[in-house]
């Protein structure tokens, strides 16, 4: 470390409690701090979605116990809830997946202009958003 | 030039940029690749899918091929994801290197987990 870089001033301007909560953050920012939101929430939920795929997959058996996980419920946990988590997991793995896919048409096409950043993020936002409320629907039993 | 090793070692980022933006970029491919490929063969199948359907879409050689790669970029990908989020928001190094240490059990663990249930099918 240089001499130089030893001395930058450090802002510290910003308090968490104070200040993010009034913070008005544009949609590119929305889409970037949701991003992050998304793949912790999996990154915790990672052990449930195999033992999802686990049951799933396993056997005759295990896939009635694992449909009945939703329906029934799981040990103490309602059915009702389980539902809630795995439309959680919906929302996430479609906002992770078309802001992922964002990211990627950005860096190839060099597309880095402040208004495709936007449009792009409103497009991302309810798209997913959009989407999860369908796949909610169906999976709440509302059609 | 003042002693910035040992322990008065200074902890910066991990330091390999590049690197991990493109395997953060192709790993990010390889798992839409798949959604892709799982969803349309969902869509395809026709009538009701029970478990004979849903198990049959991942016992096929090549989706086998297909889902192990992707096991692995997963573990990658999240590695480099959630490591870099403890690296911009969690700053006491004790308390980064526990964070570190818990996502590389968890991650193996639960890599472990999902190819044990792949290669019993």
């Amino acid at each position: 470390m240089t001499e130089l870089a030893k001395k930058r001033p450090e802002f510290r301007n910003i308090n968490a409690l104070q200040d993010l909560p009034t913070y008005r953050l544009p949609p590119a920012g929305w889409v970037s701090i949701l991003h992050r939101i998304s793949g912790l929430l999996m990154f915790l939920l990672m052990p449930l979605i195999i033992w999802m795929f686990d049951n799933s997959i396993s056997s005759e058996f295990s896939y009635a116990k694992f449909a009945a996980a939703f329906n029934v419920g799981l040990g103490f946990v309602p059915g009702w809830f389980m539902k809630l988590v795995a439309l959680a997991l919906i929302w996430a793995y479609l906002h992770h997946f078309i802001a992922g896919l964002r990211h990627l048409y950005m860096d190839m096409c060099h597309a880095v202009s402040k208004e495709f950043g936007k449009s792009s993020a409103i497009v991302t936002l309810s798209l997913s958003i959009g989407l999860t409320v369908v796949l909610g629907a169906k999976l709440f039993g509302i059609y | 030039m003042s002693v910035n090793y040992g322990s008065k070692r200074t902890v910066v980022g991990a330091g390999y940029g590049f690197r991990d933006w493109l395997a953060q970029r192709v790993t990010g491919a390889l798992m839409a690749l798949f959604t892709v490929v799982v969803l349309a063969q969902v869509i395809l199948t026709s009538g009701p899918i029970g478990y004979e359907e849903w198990a049959g879409i991942f016992a096929s050689q090549p989706m086998k091929f297909l889902t192990f790669a992707v096991i692995v970029a997963l573990l990658w990908h999240v590695w480099v994801g959630v490591r870099d989020i403890w690296m911009d928001y969690i700053k006491p190094v004790g308390v980064r290197l526990a964070l570190h240490v818990f996502s590389i059990v968890w991650l193996t663990g639960c890599a472990g987990w999902a190819v044990q249930v792949l290669w019993r099918l």
